[in-house]
C-alpha cells in the first residue's frame, strides 16, 4: 500500500496545478466564459501542447499513457481553478469510448485530432426522461440500406454546442427500458437532420439540447457491436462520474481553504469569527467531508483500473455518493460561514460553492448511487 | 498510488487468520459477535495466548517484547482479530500506561511494570476523570501531598472503566496547587490494594456494570511510583494523545458489526421477505457501508504516512469522530431491525449464562442495550467535541 505518487505523476500534477495557478484566476475565467463557447480555443490548444489530452490513451494511440489516477490529478487540478474547459466531455467519456471501442477507421480518424487539440467530441447519452439510467434509451437507431437512420432527443449534452462529433446512444432493438439493444454512434454535430441547441449552465459551463430528426448515417458510424452497448455506457458514465468526483475534490480543497481564511480575516464582535466554537466546529465537519470524499475517490481510482466490475461499481457509487452529499455540505456551509459576501457573483468563492453542488447533477446523483450501491451490495449468507 | 497490500503484507494477513483460526476459542468469539459481557478472565485469556504468540502487544517495540509491527501490520491484526470476534485488547495497560512508562518512567518502573503488562498478570486502570474535570481534565482536584518518601493522595476517579479488576490504577494528582492548572499534575502509580481506595460501580443505562468511581482517601503511594517528574504530569498525558492512536477508526470493528447487521437484516422480516430486501432499510445499510468504506480508505491514508515516517498527528481525531459516528449509526440499524423485539429487557441474555426463558433470539435482546451502552463512543477518549476543538486548533489554527 502507497499513496505516493511516481516521478512522472508528481510532474502531470505539477504540470496542470502550475497551469491552473498561472492562467485560471478569478479575472482570466472570468474572460474565457465569455467566448461564445464558453471557453477558449487558446486554452484547449495550450492543454494539448501541454501532453494533457492524451492523458487517458494509451502510448500506442498516441497518448500518454495514464491511468485513472493521471485522470484524477488532472481533474483535482482543474477543479481548484474551476478549468471550463470540455476535458470531460471530449477527453474522459467520448474520447476514452472511441479509444477503447471504436473501429479501426474511427481511431485513425478521430484520436489524432483530439489529442492535438483540432477536433472535439461529445457525450450524447442523457434523454429529457432517462435521468441518471445507463440503459434507459428510447432514441432510435432503424437500419436502413447501407447504414441507420437515428431520432430522439439527447438532454443536457455536456459541451454539445462545441463538438464536431457526438457520440449518440440510440436504440437498435429491445423497449426504452431494456439492456439490450442499445447501440452507440459516432455522428457529425452538423450532419442533416441534427439540431443543437447550446446553452450556459449555472455553473459557468455549457451543454446542449441535440435533437435527431432522421439522421442518416453508415454502418461504419456504430462505435462496437450492434445492440450490446449497455456496458460501454456504464463504464463511460462511470469514468465521467469519476472525473467530476476528482474535480470536486479540487473544488471542495478551495472552498475549504477559501473559508478558512475568511474565518481568520472577519471580524464580528471585536474578534475574528474563527474564533466561534459553533464556526470552529462547522469548519472542522467541512474538512472531514472534503477527507471522505477524496478518500472515495482515490479507491474508485483504484478500482476503475482494475478488472472487477462489481467492485468498480461499489467504489464509483461510493465516491460518488461521497462527493454528492459532502459537496453539498461544503458548499451550503462555505457560503454559509461566509454570510452575504458568499452570495455574490464577484466574489470567487460563490462559483466553487455553484460547481461543487451542481457535480451532484452530473453522471448520477447521491440518491442515484446509493441505489446503485445498494443494488450490487454483498449480503453474506450467514455468519 | 497503489492501495493494494503488498504479498508480504497479504501474507502476514493469512498468518493472523491462520492463528485465530487455530487458536481464538470459539465460546470466545461467540460471547464477542454476540454482544455479550466479558468477564475479567475471558480478556486475561485471550492476551495470554496472544502472549504466547509475542502479539499481546501489536503497539511496543521489540526491546519491550512487542512485535515490531509496521503501521500497516497493526493496522491488519486490528481488524482480523475484530472480524474474528476476539476480545478487545483492553487499552489501559499496553496502550495507555505502558508507552508512558517506556518514555518517561525509571528503569525499575520498566522493569516492574512492564513484563507484567504484557503477560496480562496485573491489570490496570485509567484515573483521570473526576465528577468536576471531564472534558476540562485539567481541572482535576484529587490532591497528593508530598510526605518524606511517600505522597498521601486524597480524591475521587470516576468513570474509572472495569476498576473492580484492577491491579494498579494511573492517576493524574494535584501536586501544587498554586501552579497553572495544567502545570501542577503528576502522574502517579497506584496500587489498587493499598488501604484507603475503595471502588463503587456505576450501572449504566444498559444495565451493565463497565464503570466506576473510586475513592482515594488518605491513600499513601511511595514516591518511587511518581512517573518522571513532579508536575509535569500533564506533557505525560498529553503525550498520550498523540501517541499509538492507530485503531482509533474502529474499521475493523465497524466492518464486524456491518457484517452482523446484514446479516440480521437477513433474518428480520418486513412483510414476509427479507429485511435486508425491503428498499428503505437496505439504503441505509448501503449508504453506511459507503461511509465505512470511505472512512477505511482515510484510516489507510494515515496509516500509509506514518508508515512512511510522519507523525500521526491531529488526523487521528477526524478519525475518531466519523468512526464513533459510523459505529452508532451501525448499533443503531441493529436496533431497528429487530424491531418490537428490542423492547425486552432479559439481562441474562447478555451474560454468559444466558436465560431459559428469552422470548427471542439473542442477537434481538442484547440490540437495545449495545445501542445505549455505545453512546459512550462519542463521549470517551475526549468527546467528539473536544477532537473537533483540537482539529480546530492544532490542523486549521483557528
Amino acid at each position: 500500500m502507497d499513496f505516493s505518487l511516481t516521478d512522472e505523476q508528481r510532474m502531470l500534477q505539477d504540470t496542470v496545478e502550475r497551469l491552473v495557478q498561472d492562467q485560471y484566476g478569478f479575472e482570466q475565467r472570468h474572460s474565457y466564459m465569455q467566448a461564445e463557447e464558453g471557453f477558449t480555443r487558446e486554452m484547449w490548444h495550450q492543454l494539448a501542447e501541454l501532453g494533457l489530452l492524451g492523458v487517458p490513451f494509451s502510448e500506442e494511440l498516441g497518448g500518454f499513457g495514464g491511468g485513472p489516477v493521471e485522470t484524477m490529478l488532472v481533474m483535482e487540478a482543474f477543479g481548484k481553478g474551476l478549468v471550463l474547459e470540455p476535458y470531460v466531455a471530449s477527453i474522459v467519456t467520448a474520447g476514452q469510448l472511441i479509444g477503447d471501442s471504436g473501429s479501426d477507421a474511427q481511431k485513425e480518424a478521430i484520436l489524432e485530432p483530439l489529442i492535438s487539440g483540432e477536433l472535439l467530441l461529445a457525450f450524447a447519452h442523457g434523454e429529457p426522461d432517462n435521468r441518471y439510467s445507463d440503459t434507459q434509451v428510447s432514441s432510435r437507431a432503424e437500419r436502413s440500406s447501407g447504414g441507420y437512420v437515428l431520432s430522439g432527443h439527447k438532454a443536457v449534452v455536456l459541451h454539445g454546442d462545441s463538438a464536431d462529433k457526438l457520440v449518440v446512444s440510440a436504440r437498435t432493438g429491445g423497449d426504452t427500458m431494456d439492456a439490450d439493444g442499445i447501440s452507440l454512434f459516432l455522428i457529425d454535430a452538423t450532419a442533416q437532420g441534427v439540431s443543437i441547441q447550446g446553452y450556459p449552465t449555472i455553473d459557468g459551463l455549457h451543454a446542449a439540447e441535440v435533437r435527431l430528426d432522421r439522421v442518416q448515417v453508415g454502418e461504419d458510424a456504430l462505435i462496437g457491436q450492434d445492440g450490446k452497448a449497455a456496458d460501454l455506457i456504464e463504464l463511460t458514465q462511470d469514468r465521467g462520474a469519476f472525473a467530476v468526483c476528482a474535480e470536486a475534490v479540487g473544488a471542495m480543497t478551495v472552498a475549504c481553504d477559501l473559508t478558512l481564511d475568511y474565518l481568520k480575516q472577519r471580524k464580528q464582535f471585536g474578534v475574528a469569527i474563527g474564533t466561534f466554537q459553533s464556526v470552529q466546529h462547522r469548519m472542522v465537519e467541512m474538512r472531514m467531508e472534503l477527507e471522505q470524499a477524496r478518500s472515495a475517490t482515490m479507491k474508485a481510482a483504484a478500482k476503475l483500473a482494475g478488472n472487477d466490475v462489481a467492485e468498480r461499481r461499489r467504489a464509483v457509487s461510493t465516491a460518488k455518493n461521497q462527493v454528492g452529499r459532502g459537496g453539498r455540505f461544503v458548499s451550503e456551509q462555505s457560503i454559509q460561514l461566509h454570510g452575504g459576501i458568499g452570495m455574490t457573483e464577484e466574489y470567487n468563492l460563490a462559483h466553487y460553492a455553484k460547481r461543487i453542488a451542481m457535480i451532484d447533477n452530473q453522471f448520477g446523483d447521491a440518491d442515484a448511487h446509493l441505489d446503485r450501491f445498494s443494488s450490487h451490495m454483498t449480503v453474506p449468507k450467514e455468519l | 498510488m497503489d492501495i493494494n497490500f503488498t504479498p508480504e503484507e497479504e501474507a502476514f494477513r493469512n498468518d493472523v487468520r491462520a492463528f485465530l483460526n487455530e487458536k481464538l476459542p470459539p465460546a470466545l468469539s461467540d460471547k464477542v459477535l454476540n454482544h455479550k459481557h466479558l468477564g475479567k478472565e475471558e480478556f486475561v485469556r485471550w492476551q495470554k495466548i496472544l502472549y504466547e504468540k509475542g502479539w499481546a502487544a501489536p503497539g511496543w517495540p521489540e526491546k519491550y517484547g512487542g512485535p515490531g509491527w509496521t503501521p500497516v501490520q497493526k493496522s491488519i491484526f486490528e481488524e482480523e482479530t475484530a472480524l474474528a470476534g476476539a476480545p478487545p485488547l483492553l487499552p489501559f495497560g499496553l496502550a495507555m500506561v505502558a508507552p508512558v512508562i517506556m518514555n518517561f518512567g525509571s528503569e525499575e518502573q520498566k522493569q516492574q511494570f512492564l513484563p507484567p503488562i504484557l503477560s496480562a498478570d496485573t491489570w490496570w486502570c485509567q484515573g483521570y476523570s473526576e465528577p468536576g474535570a471531564g472534558s476540562d481534565l485539567a481541572s482535576l482536584k484529587t490532591r497528593a501531598e508530598r510526605q518524606g518518601d511517600h505522597y498521601i493522595v486524597s480524591g475521587q476517579k470516576t468513570w474509572t472503566t472495569l476498576a473492580q479488576h484492577a491491579d494498579w490504577i494511573f492517576c493524574l494528582v494535584r501536586t501544587d496547587p498554586q501552579a497553572k492548572k495544567q502545570e501542577g499534575i503528576s502522574f502517579l502509580l497506584i496500587d489498587m490494594n493499598t488501604p484507603g481506595i475503595s471502588v463503587r460501580p456505576i450501572i449504566t443505562l444498559d444495565g451493565a456494570h463497565e464503570v466506576n468511581e473510586v475513592f482515594l482517601d488518605n491513600v499513601k503511594v511511595p514516591v518511587e511510583n511518581l512517573v518522571g517528574e513532579e508536575n509535569k504530569g500533564w506533557t505525560y498525558a498529553k503525550f498520550l494523545l498523540g501517541h499509538e492512536r492507530s485503531g482509533i477508526a474502529g474499521v475493523g470493528r465497524g466492518k464486524m458489526e456491518l457484517r452482523r447487521l446484514k446479516d440480521i437484516a437477513s433474518r428480520e422480516k418486513k412483510n414476509g421477505r427479507p429485511l435486508i430486501e425491503d428498499p428503505t432499510f437496505r439504503s441505509k445499510v448501503a449508504q453506511i457501508e459507503m461511509e465505512l468504506d470511505a472512512l477505511e480508505m482515510t484510516d489507510l491514508r494515515v496509516i500509509a504516512a506514518v508508515q512512511h515516517g510522519q507523525a500521526p498527528g491531529p488526523e487521528a481525531s477526524m478519525l475518531k469522530i466519523k468512526g464513533t459516528e459510523i459505529r452508532q449509526e451501525i448499533y443503531h440499524l441493529i436496533r431497528q431491525a429487530v424491531g418490537p423485539y428490542a423492547l425486552p429487557f432479559q439481562p441474562g441474555a447478555l451474560s454468559e449464562a444466558g436465560t431459559d426463558d428469552a422470548v427471542a433470539p439473542d442477537y434481538a435482546l442484547t440490540a437495545a442495550a449495545t445501542y445505549f451502552n455505545n453512546r459512550k463512543l462519542t463521549i470517551f477518549g475526549g468527546s467528539n467535541e473536544i477532537q473537533k476543538n483540537i482539529v480546530s486548533k492544532m490542523i486549521l489554527g483557528l
